[in-house]
């Protein structure tokens, strides 16, 4: 019952971490989008391509974020919600020894 | 051209081992207290001291540490760099020094204003303490970017640079800042706090999504070349072939062009954020109207 329990604990932070990558789809698209107007800029007035350049990659950057927001949720979700949600499930049981025979069955 | 002197030499020399013994010395450390890990070890900053404080323990990491170097490196650089400079400029590093001053200062002129001229010091400073800390990865060192503690300290102090010029127009422009439209206040006041934490976790989680990335590929490589040449005889069977080069390449991108990269654009919206809370007009204006009451008043 334990290792159940710990298992769909694992298992949940692995899936939500899986799940919050999702947001990797609008950076991708947006910054798709705006390479590709650069390309199209660069194209129509080869001489700005330094200053296109510069601007298309700050705003890369910025549309980035939102994916870095997920990139963060889902380095928590493994590496820093697993061990600490085991921590609390232990301090409870430690906390209340009439759940651990619960537990056993 | 006048042959250098010994003296000069000697000091020349302990500048460049100021710039090379602090990366020395963390690559030291890191080798006698790193424990030996096979498969995927993905860990945070090592902490190295654990010293005990009235309201929480202050706690010296791998991170910090490795910060502290580069600001040595850092200065060590600086130092190099301007030393033996003359009116006549008989050095060549004199010309990179002053060539690196100039695209700096032209850089903060060009996208703050010229009221903004003094802050290209600052500019510099974070321009190179970022990308030389994303660089010292390529030491194998901690990068202290992928630790979010490093960069939200940065972030918290760019935060504090733009309150202070939101601030310059008065208490009533700042408040005022916020309300326009006056709908959009609690939208308007969130997004002021959100700036220091999108920019402590941009740059941090680039780092960290690279160094990440890293080690799955190269813990991947090291599973393909087990399956693929695992039928070689002896030792050559159990080793990596795979993972000799391969994932250097994809380091070029991810410690090199990315690290450079986040350190730019930390540079860049740090002056647009500054510049942008910052009213000049308005500013001028009262200060012009404090004159005319001070002349006034001094008058009577």
């Amino acid at each position: 019952m334990l290792a159940l329990a710990i298992g769909i604990i694992l298992g949940c932070c692995a899936l939500g971490a899986g799940m919050a990558m999702i947001a990797g789809i609008g950076p991708g698209i947006g910054e798709g989008n705006a390479v590709a107007k650069a390309c199209e800029a660069i194209g129509r007035q080869p001489e700005c391509k330094g200053s296109v350049t510069t601007t298309m990659l700050m705003g890369c950057a910025v549309a980035e974020t939102t994916g870095l927001y997920a990139l963060v949720i889902a380095i928590l979700l493994i590496f820093v919600a697993p061990g600490s949600l085991v921590g609390l499930l232990m301090e409870t049981l430690e906390a209340n020894p009439e759940l651990i025979t619960a537990f056993i069955k | 051209m006048k042959q250098k002197s010994r003296s000069f030499i000697a000091v020349d020399i302990l500048y460049i081992l100021m710039m090379v013994l602090p990366f020395i010395a963390g690559m030291t450390l890191k080798i006698l207290t790193k424990q030996a890990t096979t498969g995927i070890s993905i860990t945070g900053a090592q902490i190295y001291l654990d010293i005990p404080f009235p309201i929480q323990n202050l706690v010296i990491t791998e991170a910090q540490i490795n910060s502290w170097l580069v600001i040595i490196a850092v200065l060590g650089i600086c130092l190099y760099m301007t030393h033996g400079i003359s009116v006549k400029g008989k050095l060549k590093r004199q010309v990179l020094a002053e060539w690196a001053v100039e695209a700096c200062e032209s850089m903060v002129k060009g996208s703050m204003g010229e009221y903004f001229v003094g802050f290209a010091p600052f500019i510099a400073a974070i321009l190179t303490l970022s990308a030389l800390s994303s660089l010292s990865s390529l030491l194998g060192l901690f990068p202290p970017t992928s630790d979010v503690n490093i960069t939200a300290g940065w972030a918290i102090l760019v935060f504090i640079l733009i309150t202070y010029y939101k601030f310059k127009c008065g208490p009533v422009m700042y408040v005022k800042s916020f309300c326009n439209p006056v709908a959009m206040a609690p939208l308007n006041i969130i997004s002021e706090i959100a700036t220091p934490i999108s920019m402590a976790f941009r740059h941090y989680g680039n780092v960290l999504s690279g160094s990440v990335i890293a080690v799955l590929i190269a813990t991947g490589l090291q599973g393909l070349s087990h399956m693929l040449l695992g039928w070689l005889p002896g030792f050559l069977g159990s080793f990596p072939f795979l993972q000799v080069g391969l994932p250097a390449i994809l380091s070029l991108y991810f410690d090199l062009f990315s690290g450079l990269l986040q350190a730019y654009i930390f540079a860049m919206l740090t002056m647009l954020y500054v510049a942008g809370g910052f009213d000049i007009d308005e500013y001028e204006r009262r200060k012009r109207k404090k004159q005319l009451k001070a002349q006034n008043s001094s008058a009577n």
